[in-house]
């Protein structure tokens, strides 16, 4: 018995609003176009019964990471995890709230231990199980530098991702390198003639990635959930040394609503502070155009840390200054 | 078979045939040509079924084997001096997680002021880490202990570190019996883990512990060394069944039992102190020599009848704990706790300083002399402290001490020792 | 126990000599234990290397204080370096040079010394002829089996080619046996000069 394929269109056209982000509803799209969080048969690797605080971008971010890439990997994934946010409320002893294996050894060597499971596994001809290090933004641009840079030169079959966001704090909100300027952290406060952190030269990981050459690069954010789902799965589904950044705001640490932890995270998007961005090889493959662009305003005026730019009074130098390192990212990722 | 070759060499052949599944390096000397060794039978197709992975950092080396040991793969690594240093966090980290890692110190001085040569201070460092750790006598004995160490780590779940000394054996050539593959097979099971990360079976491994468990966890780990202390000696007992000859155990006597003198020492500088100890006795000296091989756990009660006859003890020791004196003789004074007797710890080949016949037959007279003090230096040249002691009272600014040293010294390469 | 002190510069082979010399004792069915001195390492700088050769286990870790015998790789180590330094009075001395002791300097510092112990061989000279290059420890180790006979030629030509393989084993080993018969020669005429002048 044959069966024929017939295409059905539906009975009234609908204009779908905010196309892009699938915002529309996933039941109206295809299944294969449907977020993983929406499908009942998710993984739930990382369980509800963790401690995060409300609004936790982190928890958000890790939740839909690891499910999108347990479903890539048809359920067979290890995770190996820094010291951190993450790893600390994930696992608040004796509970777990991981339903894959899942490892924490040490703050600086994630990446190393990641590509010690990947060979071992490849040792013993496991190409099916596959590995992810995860860790937060200290621990992947400071302490963990030089492990990562061995993981890309080596080009280990490890997917790592990094949950930016913005300052070690799970040790109370301290500036790390990934701390943008004028941010108020423990170690920069808002004190003082140059109140926040320092204007530095800054530190791109995901441009450092690139420059090692690895098959795939992606900034992500959760501002943008189905996109980070789909640059996990694409991520998923190459060989070799990947690497993904995802901007997670902290309404602790950034003083920001916990409410308001995807929109301050699109602004940060919309506003190019948080370029989105896809590379292999080294190069630029794919890049989110500002749909909507803002001010840098419309991002500093949501978080606390950035209090001080705007009382007792407005500081235009420094919100300038702000707002040219977002035009040079527009101008250099070709966001407009 | 018996080979001459190096005792790096050797170290490797003997872990080669251990099938390691996961071999991560990083180049520091005197470990080097073991590593070197083992990428090289790996590249060939010599060594199968083994990942040998060149790291950035020795922090990054024991990580790789932390995650590879997690997964259920048998895994090694080799380091010395500034090394283990720099692993140091994995190194608990490592304990802490009961991964049966088998990791080869190729014993060398810690700087400041740098230097390559042999000494223990760098696996004395880490002595409280929870690793098991065993010395090696000779190049035989570094190869049979890192055989015995495999199964010693995986039985217990502990990681166990093999102490070699740098240059004096790592750089030697030597008669060694290199076993063979049915050998070792005979006596090494395959890897059977306590945990693993196995996708079938998910575990988390390494949440955070508070005041409520953390105190069991560490006891535990200790309780794990007691129990090694009678493994270790049934291992090595298996071992001389299997393989025919002495290695490994808790501790080895030499002419001890009717000694009134006894020598403690660890690595290789027994070999010395028994040609003197030989040398002695043909004189009618009562003296001997009690090697210690396992380091930790500390064989307490096996030191303790060892020396308790004696009239005195010279720890001889390549470790010096600034501030307090010796290491090994800390050790060795809980043994005897209750026993009076001669006790001196003696510091001798610090950085590499030539341990002579010589010296040590003058060392031991004045010990049966009884003019020995309980704190000595072996050939501590006392002029040079002096002056330098002096040159640092003229002035407050007076300049490094290493630097000022050597150029008082001159062109070393003109010196035999 | 018979122990060797090898004397020479970084880039010379005196730590493969020495090694060498060790498999040549061991292809004899005796104990020996060879290793190097380490100062710097870079090229040029004086090292030193030691072999001990015993029918027992050698379990003795010390440098060599008291050679039996010397091999002396650069000469122009000789007035730099004390190298002499505890060498037995009937000690060999081997001396990589195309002049005698006497040309040396070194008269009286070996007048004690029994003739057919002090030899000099051109090791560099036979070692560029037959190999090519100027390393002259393969020349030596010929050389050291003929003086002091504690190996046989044929176990050190066998460890050469062992360790240097095909061609430039071979043209090593060749080196070798030719520093070995002119030290027969030389220690034959020096036997037969001290035969001489108790005649």
């Amino acid at each position: 018995m044959t069966r024929e394929t017939v295409n059905v269109e539906p009975l009234q056209a609908v204009k779908f609003y905010q196309t892009g982000t699938f915002t529309v509803g996933n039941r109206l799209l295809d299944e294969a176009q449907r977020a993983v969080q929406a499908n009942m048969r998710r993984t739930n690797s990382l369980n509800s019964g963790h401690r995060a605080c409300q609004g936790c971008g982190e928890a958000l971010g890790a939740r839909y990471a690891i499910d999108a890439a347990m479903q890539a990997a048809q359920r067979r994934v290890i995770a190996v995890n820094a010291t951190g946010c993450l790893e600390v409320f994930s696992t608040p002893y004796p509970e777990t709230s991981w339903q894959i294996p899942w490892m924490h050894s040490l703050f600086g060597n994630a990446p190393a231990v990641a590509a010690g499971v990947a060979a071992a596994l490849k040792v013993k001809k496991r190409g099916d199980v596959k590995v992810i290090a995860q860790g937060g933004d200290g621990g992947t641009t400071d302490i963990g530098f030089g492990c990562l840079s061995g993981m890309f030169e080596r080009n280990d079959d490890v997917l790592y991702v990094c949950y930016d966001n913005e300052a070690y704090m799970n040790t109370g909100v301290q500036r790390s390198s990934a701390t943008p300027p004028a941010a108020r952290t423990a170690t920069t406060m808002s004190v003082g003639p140059h109140p926040g952190n320092v204007f530095g030269t800054g530190k791109n990981v995901p441009l450092i990635a690139m420059a090692h050459g690895i098959p795939y690069v992606a900034t992500a954010s959760v501002a943008n959930l189905r996109d980070l789902e789909a640059k996990i799965t694409r991520a998923m589904g190459i060989g070799g040394a990947r690497y993904v950044h995802v901007h997670v705001p902290c309404p602790l640490g950034w003083g920001s609503d916990p409410a308001d932890t995807i929109k301050t995270a699109r602004m940060a998007v919309e506003s190019g502070l948080f370029p989105l961005f896809e590379a292999e090889a080294g190069e630029i493959t794919a890049r989110y155009r500002l749909r909507k662009p803002v001010p840098v305003e419309a991002y500093l005026s949501l978080q606390k840390r950035f209090a001080h730019l705007f009382t007792p009074q407005r500081d235009d130098a420094t919100i300038a200054a702000i707002q040219s390192i977002a035009d040079r990212n527009v101008r250099r990722f070709d966001l407009a | 078979m018996l080979e001459q070759i190096e005792g790096s060499l050797a170290i490797a052949k003997a872990i080669a045939l251990c099938r390691p599944e996961v071999i991560c390096a990083y180049p520091i000397t005197p470990q080097t040509h073991i590593v070197e060794g083992l990428g090289a039978m790996v590249k060939s197709g010599a060594l199968e079924h083994c990942e040998f992975i060149n790291v950035e950092s020795e922090f990054a080396a024991l990580s790789v084997a932390i995650g590879a040991s997690a997964t259920g793969a048998r895994s090694y690594t080799a380091t010395a001096s500034q090394g283990i240093l720099f692993m140091a966090e994995a190194v608990y980290n490592a304990a802490g997680l009961g991964l049966p890692i088998v990791m080869t110190i190729g014993n060398r001085a810690i700087g400041a002021p740098i230097n390559i040569w042999n000494d223990h201070s760098d696996s004395m460092a880490l002595r409280d880490a929870g690793w098991i750790q065993l010395y090696a006598e000779t190049n035989q004995e570094a190869a049979d202990l890192h055989v015995q160490a495999f199964r010693l780590a995986e039985e217990l779940s502990c990681p166990v570190m093999v102490c070699v000394d740098g240059f004096i054996l790592t750089h030697a050539v030597e008669r060694v019996d290199i076993p063979t593959q049915a050998q070792v097979d005979a006596y090494l099971p395959p890897f059977e883990p306590v945990q693993v990360l196995d996708v079938d079976a998910p575990v988390s491994i390494g949440a955070m512990v508070g005041p409520e468990a953390f105190f069991e966890v560490r006891y535990l780990q200790h309780h794990k060394q007691q129990r090694a202390l009678g493994l270790i000696p049934r291992l090595a007992t298996e071992f001389r069944e299997q393989f025919g000859r002495d290695s490994g155990g808790l501790v080895r006597r030499y002419r001890t039992d009717d000694a009134e003198t006894i020598v403690v020492a660890l690595g290789s500088v027994n070999g010395t102190v028994k040609d003197v100890v030989d040398a002695m006795r043909d004189e009618g000296h009562a003296i001997g020599v009690l090697t210690i091989c396992s380091f930790r756990p500390f064989p307490l009660t096996e030191v303790r009848r060892a020396l308790a006859h004696a009239k005195r003890v010279v720890v001889l020791e390549k470790s010096l704990a600034v501030g307090l004196g010796g290491v090994v003789s800390d050790g060795v004074r809980k043994a005897l706790s209750g026993i009076v007797l001669h006790g001196h710890t003696v510091i001798a080949g610090l950085g590499g300083r030539a341990i002579t016949r010589k010296s040590l037959r003058e060392l031991f007279e004045r010990a049966e002399r009884g003019a020995l003090g309980q704190l000595e230096f072996l050939d501590l040249d006392w002029n040079v402290v002096e002056r330098e002691i002096a040159r640092t009272r003229r002035k407050r600014r007076a300049g490094p001490t290493a630097e000022a040293i050597l150029r008082e010294l001159g062109t070393v390469a003109s010196q035999i020792v | 126990m018979f122990q060797v002190r090898i004397h020479g510069r970084g880039g010379q082979g005196v730590v493969t000599a020495a090694e060498l010399l060790s498999i040549a004792a061991f292809a004899e069915g005796r104990h020996a234990q060879a290793f190097p001195s380490f100062g710097s390492e870079r090229m040029g700088a004086p090292v030193m290397a030691f072999c001990r050769i015993d029918e027992r286990e050698i379990r003795l870790r010390e440098p060599v204080m008291n050679p039996d015998a010397l091999i002396i790789q650069d000469p122009t180590l000789l007035h730099q370096v004390d190298l002499f330094r505890g060498l037995a009075p009937s000690g060999f001395i081997l001396i990589n040079s195309s002049r005698s002791f006497h040309e040396l300097g070194l008269q009286d510092f070996v007048s004690g010394f029994p003739a057919d112990h002090l030899c000099t061989v051109p090791a560099s000279d036979l070692a560029l002829e037959h190999v090519g290059r100027s390393v002259p420890n393969a020349p030596l180790l010929g050389g050291f089996a003929a003086i002091c006979g504690q190996v046989r030629i044929d176990s050190v030509t066998t460890a050469i080619r062992e360790r240097f393989t095909g061609r430039t084993g071979e043209l090593n080993a060749a080196a070798a046996r030719a520093a070995y018969d002119r030290v027969v020669r030389q220690r034959t005429q020096a036997q037969s000069d001290a035969d001489h002048a108790h005649a």
